[in-house]
């Protein structure tokens, strides 16, 4: 580690060979790590989903060229499907191919032709896979664990999170959770839906119990960066730095971290209850042994509602950074926003009822869930009206983290407010399972986390890497991605408030009396792919940057936040000298940084930052 | 119970020559001071421990339905746990949870060689407490008191079984009809149980699925906790602690005091009330 | 057999399963008594629309009406426009269906204003407040504003407020059923419906009459399935291991499909049913004829009736398919082989045997997954079914008459 130039070496090039990355105690090579396996997930979770949705189309196109009820011929799929579609659909086959040789099966398998994409037990693998991957793969850990690893201790200006080992612990973990899921993937796949409900997870023949283990090691994943997190944000915050001088990404981020280490553990038990359930017949969930398949719903609900919002308050806080920094304005009403991330992280543990409006719990338990449940809207709805109001009278420039989080107002605001309808009692009784909550979740959580993540994701990614990125291509993706969700995921609210029920194989059977079903689902369809092609372009866009980008100056959107106070791509220790912080410090004070049209950067220091 | 060990950073005496403040070995590179890592320890347990409580609070959760839904079960089948055992186990963990503090006591005092004669008595303790739940489950096994998938009373158990297994069937009446709409029923669709004797109510194995489940849970807990008190003797051994880095010591100290306290919720919810 | 087993890949089927029979008989039926569906248009909605006017109750008639009137308006120009309803919503068809419908549109107007708020406001601050220069700055304008916040923190809580009270209202409409409810039991098995009416009478779709309101008991033999009825706003989970009920009363003869909207595994998206509505006075008539279904018809009519409603269908094919259980097909007077090795000709008692006690004899290279059906068919059913599995028989089919070929009547094209 002998470096003769006096200049700092930067974290990336400080060890050498890939055990300095795997072994690395480094915050900020555990979150590239995470990055690099979430981004992995991502391409796999994404090709189940154009799997799933290719599938969808065949109904509507084959649909009136044959007789109604009669059976397509096996070419026909191919004959309509885009070529991109071939491809996903050699994909799925070779990833689903372990599932056909179930003993018997192969018999069958001859006897009768597939008529669409997917066979109904390959369909509900790859439906349920692209959930599972999506959500404890992706999503979860998509911003806290990757941009949040990264960009914490260097917000707070710290050397690193509170316990390093552990948070190499965490990434591990993850590792052990992926292997877990690709087990599952390559063994005979799984059909329970991501939600596991029984007693339909304790009576199929998938692989119920690896998929358990895996979430469950997940679990720990998440509570792992959760506690580190917590003891970070609490213990190594740079002197000077109050609660309140805390950038709004560190809030939601903690506030996030309550919620992994409060909720997760309750998934964590009854995974294990419903591995129990399976290998030993503990019969704690089974109604023929006295079990309660309802109170499964209620412990993972416990969990997986408050999850939503392990989900989506790093996006927030990530949208509260891009906004002020992109309007070079003050963020409005910060102590609003900072209080409303933990509002939401503590009103979400009161609500997972209304996921079983119509499960027959008592009406009283619904009418409370229903009741908290909005609650929980006010605190999103302050946040949106402060981030507008920081637009106001700003200087807005449209890089393409601004694109993102213009993106993410613009989709969670469907989201958000769809959930409306889901929320109220007796318009959830219609909409329950069926294709809007489909597109409500996937507004919040593709169109709210996703997009806020690869609007962090190139915000810092010049901190990261050094490098800029290509501003034409970089809006370019954002715009297809942008087109592509809404054009996927709209059709589908008219869908569900239509009647169409999710999770259905096929819907051809309901074309006689409902045939707009046709033409939404072949929209949807055309929207996926639109979104498929969103994803290639960000990809181009950034590893053209690693190529050929120019490097980053330190500063390059003019943010008072600590992590651009230090050189792109920071030192090993983060910062030359530990920054203090004066009284006057504000991390959303933006006049004192100057733009230098010679370099491309911020040059100045923000005020009170010594 | 790994984790805990990867909480306390410690011993990277590489790293701490570049920092700019002169570290001692026990200080990891990012933290101040031997206070300030401290804290941080502390508090990272104590988050830990808050989600081993949530942990374990899913199965308490599941104690109070099954409860509430099959009140004549609980009554009639906690009879057959051995009070005098359970008794045992607590009087053995409560005794090693003194033990425990007074190590780390020992710690802080630098008190090498009591703090290793207090970990070997709590690790001694841990391995009673594993001893007498064994000849416990053997017993529960032997009889065929099993879970619930397992469940299947011999007949001699039921003589073994209480006196009071009679005296309880009066009690034992039927679940009522639930709050709300639904009614707890067996469709008749559904295969007649296979439970066991006459006087016994159905679904016994109910009660066993549950305690089963949670003294096994914390079973794995104990397990755990000898693994972290051996970790701490090694280290103790090796004379890593002082006045100043006695943090680990601390910490598995907290851990083994939740473990201690879980059992004594468990105890009386299973062995003792009616 | 009747489960779902794990080698049932493609137990799916469009040609034989009873489904899309039913779909079929329902597609021609609907187009005998709905003429008016085929027409289009904006008539075929005032049509409809008058017809749910004659219908509806007067207590709540008027109130859905002007409901339906407004709605209507999001139907401009769509290829929905065909398929009835409004826009967002089919067409209602119960006393309740008024209640989600309102506070629907109530919501949905809310979101629509709120959200043309935000993009708007949203696109005016990118126009006037667009970065020209790179080095210019923002205003000075205030970093908070507690008045503000507060403002937009109170307008949204009693915005919610009203729809919360709004959903609860109808929510306890929904879940109150009135005491002289007509009764109907619900079971759901993967992947099929059975309606058992008071009588004792089973049936695979849900007649109910129209002049009073009916109240179904539902449990599960399986997993949770969940009974949606989108032109009623009715959805309702049926559990393992207990009983949910759920109530509606229907306000249009006709008929409506009937959904499971909780996954269920590999046919969950088949398990369909259809809702009958009946003219007034007609269900009792209909309930009667159906309930003797055994006294009027031959034994082999009756014993297709039986393999349908029963549950065999999902697992035993007439084509000689193999699905789940081996295939009725020619399997009367054929030797069977069994797992243990041994052999028996398949004649009455053995075809007995394995539907009271399925586990007895189990036919080698299939898995023991029937339930059995002891208690649940008399002798006179067996008889029925045994005669049925018979005239499938190339063999033996002379013995009994062989059945109209109903499967194979052309569907036709119901889509314009």
């Amino acid at each position: 580690m002998d470096h003769s130039s006096s200049a700092p070496v930067d974290y990336l090039h400080a060890d050498r060979g890939i055990r300095s990355w795997i072994f690395t105690l480094d915050h900020k090579r555990i979150g590239v790590m995470y990055l690099v396996g979430i981004a992995a997930s991502l391409v796999l979770g994404g090709l189940f989903a154009l799997a799933i949705r290719t599938h969808l189309a065949i109904p509507a196109l084959t649909h009136g060229t044959t007789p109604a009820a009669s059976v397509p011929a096996v070419g026909e799929p191919a004959a309509v499907a885009a070529p991109e579609a071939a491809a996903v659909q050699a994909d799925a086959a070779a990833g689903l191919a372990a599932e056909g040789q179930a003993p018997t099966a192969a018999s069958t398998l001859q006897e009768t032709p597939p008529r669409y994409l997917l066979t109904p037990r390959q369909y509900n693998r790859v439906f349920t896979l692209h959930g599972a991957i999506m959500i404890f793969l992706v999503i979860i850990p998509g911003i806290p664990a990757a941009l949040g690893n990264f960009v914490l201790p260097l917000m707070l200006g710290a050397k690193d999170v509170a316990f390093p080992r552990l948070n190499l612990a965490s990434f591990h973990l993850w590792v052990i959770g992926a292997v877990f899921f690709l087990a599952v993937l390559f063994t005979g796949g799984l059909d329970t839906g991501w939600t596991f409900y029984t007693p339909y997870s304790t009576t199929t023949d998938t692989r119920v119990v690896t998929a358990a283990l895996g979430a469950f090691i997940l679990g720990f994943s998440s509570i792992f960066t959760g506690i580190n997190f917590i003891a970070t944000v609490h213990m190594l915050r740079a002197r000077g730095m109050s609660w309140f001088k805390m950038p709004l990404f560190v809030w939601s981020l903690y506030a996030t971290a309550v919620i992994q280490v409060l909720a997760t553990p309750v998934l964590g038990i009854t995974l294990l209850l419903v591995a129990a359930e399976r290998i030993f017949g503990l019969g704690i969930f089974d109604p023929k042994l006295g079990g309660d398949p309802v109170l499964f719903q209620h412990f993972f609900w416990f969990y997986s509602h408050p999850a939503v919002y392990i989900m989506i308050l790093p996006g927030m806080g990530v949208v509260s950074e891009s906004i002020s920094t992109f309007s070079r304005k003050h963020i409005f009403g910060y102590r609003f926003i900072a209080f409303s991330s933990v509002a939401i992280a503590l009103l979400g543990f009161l609500v997972w009822g209304h996921h079983m409006f119509t499960s027959g719990q008592s009406r009283l338990a619904g009418m409370i869930f229903s009741a908290l449940t909005f609650s929980v809207s006010i605190p999103s709805a302050i946040k949106v009206f402060n981030w507008l109001a920081t637009m106001y009278k700003g200087s807005i420039s449209l890089q393409t983290p601004m694109c993102y989080a213009l993106a993410f107002l613009f989709l969670f605001g469907i989201g958000g407010l769809t959930g409306l309808f889901l929320g109220a009692l007796s318009t959830d009784v219609h909409l329950h399972d069926t294709y809007f909550v489909v597109a409500h979740f996937h507004y919040v959580m593709f169109g709210g986390t996703l997009v806020a993540f690869l609007g962090g994701l190139h915000y810092w990614w010049p901190k990261m890497t050094g490098k800029m990125f290509d501003e034409t291509l970089g809006r370019l993706g954002a715009l297809a991605i942008f087109l592509g969700l809404n054009l996927t995921f709209f059709p589908q609210f008219v869908l569900g408030s239509r009647g169409m029920p999710r999770r259905y194989f096929d819907y051809s059977l309901l074309l006689d009396r409902h045939p707009e079903f046709a033409g939404l689902n072949v929209l949807s369809t055309a929207g996926a792919f639109l979104t498929g092609l969103g994803f290639v372009i960000v990809v181009i866009c950034l590893a053209h940057s690693l190529w050929r980008g120019r490097p980053a100056p330190a500063n390059p959107w003019g943010a008072a936040t600590l992590e651009w106070q230090t050189s792109s791509p920071p030192p090993k220790e983060n910062f030359l000298r530990p920054p203090v912080l004066s009284e006057s410090y504000d991390p959303y004070y933006l006049d004192d940084l100057e733009y230098d049209d010679k370099t491309g950067a911020y040059a100045g220091v923000p005020l009170g930052l010594a | 119970m790994n984790d805990l060990t990867a909480l306390a950073p410690h011993g990277v005496s590489a790293q701490s020559e570049q920092g700019h403040h002169p570290h001692p070995d026990y200080v990891a590179h990012h933290f101040d001071s031997a206070e300030q890592q401290f804290d941080a320890g502390k508090l990272g347990v104590w988050v830990f421990l808050v989600t081993e409580i949530l942990f374990f609070s899913g199965l308490f959760c599941a104690y109070a339905v099954y409860r509430g839904n099959h009140p004549e079960v609980f009554v009639y089948a906690h009879h057959f746990l051995d009070k005098n055992l359970g008794a045992l186990n607590t009087a053995v963990l409560i005794f090693s949870s003194l033990t425990m503090a007074l190590a780390v006591r020992a710690a802080q005092l630098e008190q090498r060689r009591a703090l290793i004669a207090f970990l070997l008595v709590t690790l001694l303790c841990a391995f009673v407490f594993l001893g007498v739940k064994y000849v416990e489950y053997r017993q529960k096994w032997e009889h065929g008191l099993l879970w619930a998938g397992r469940y299947h009373a011999t007949g001699q158990e039921s003589n073994h079984g209480p006196e009071a297994a009679s005296a309880d069937r009066g009690a034992a009446v039927a679940a009522g009809p639930r709050a709300g709409e639904t009614t707890p029923a067996v469709p008749p669709e559904l295969p007649p149980e296979a439970t066991a004797s006459e006087d016994a109510p159905r679904l016994v194995g109910v009660f066993f699925s549950i305690y089963f489940a949670m003294t096994g849970l914390h079973a794995l807990h104990v397990i755990g906790g000898i693994g972290a008190v051996t970790w701490i003797l090694a280290r103790a051994v090796r004379g890593d602690f002082n006045r100043f880095y006695f943090g680990p010591v601390d910490y598995v100290g907290l851990y083994w005091h939740l473990v201690d306290l879980v059992w004594i919720f468990l105890f009386p919810l299973l062995y003792l009330i009616h | 057999m009747r489960r779902r087993l794990a080698t049932d890949r493609y137990s799916y089927s469009h040609g034989q399963g009873t489904l899309p029979a039913a779909m079929k008989r329902e597609a021609l039926s609907h187009n005998d008594t709905r003429g008016g569906d085929t027409r289009g248009g904006a008539d075929r909605r005032a049509a409809s629309a008058a017809q749910a006017a004659r219908a509806v109750p007067a207590s709540r008639g008027s109130e859905a009406c002007d409901l339906r009137r407004q709605t209507g308006l999001f139907a401009w120009g769509l290829p929905l426009a065909q398929a009835g309803g409004s826009f967002w919503l089919p067409d209602p068809a119960s006393t309740t269906a008024h209640y989600t419908d309102y506070l629907f549109y109530a919501i949905f107007y809310i979101s629509a204003f709120f959200f043309a708020l935000i993009v708007v406001l949203m696109t005016v601050f990118l126009i006037l407040y667009r970065r020209r220069d790179s080095r210019s700055k923002a205003d000075k304008a205030p970093s908070h504003s507690t008045v503000l916040e507060l403002f937009w923190t109170f307008v949204p809580v009693c915005i919610v407020i009203y729809i919360f009270a709004a959903g609860f209202i109808g929510y306890m409409e929904m879940r109150t059923a009135p005491p002289d409810a007509y009764e109907i039991r619900v079971t759901g098995q993967k992947w099929k419906w059975f309606f058992t009416y008071p009588t004792g009478y089973v049936d695979e779709n849900l007649h109910v009459p129209i002049d009073r309101p009916v109240r179904l008991v539902m449990t599960s033999r399986d997993v949770i399935h969940s009974l949606f009825i989108p032109a009623f706003r009715l959805k309702m989970d049926l559990v393992p291991g207990r009983y949910t009920s759920t109530w509606f009363h229907a306000v249009r003869p006709g008929e409506y499909p009937l959904l499971c909207a909780e996954y269920c595994g590999d046919n969950h998206s088949s398990m369909l049913a259809e809702v009958v509505v009946h003219e007034p006075g007609r269900f009792e008539k209909w309930l009667e004829e159906a309930s003797n279904f055994m006294k009027n018809l031959s034994p082999v009519e009756a014993g297709r009736i039986l393999y349908q409603r029963q549950g065999c269908a999902q697992c035993h094919s007439l084509d000689g398919t193999r699905k789940v259980g081996p295939s009725f097909k020619n399997a009367y007077g054929e030797p069977v082989r069994f797992a243990d090795g041994t052999t028996a000709v398949a004649d009455e008692n053995y075809l007995r045997e394995s539907i009271l006690v399925p586990d007895a004899k189990i036919v080698a290279g299939y898995p023991p997954q029937m339930p059995p059906y002891q208690g649940l068919l008399d002798e006179d059913k067996i008889a029925a079914l045994i005669a049925f599995i018979k005239s499938l028989s190339d063999a033996h089919a002379d013995e009994a008459t062989p059945p109209a070929d109903a499967d194979e009547a052309p569907a036709p094209d119901a889509s314009p």
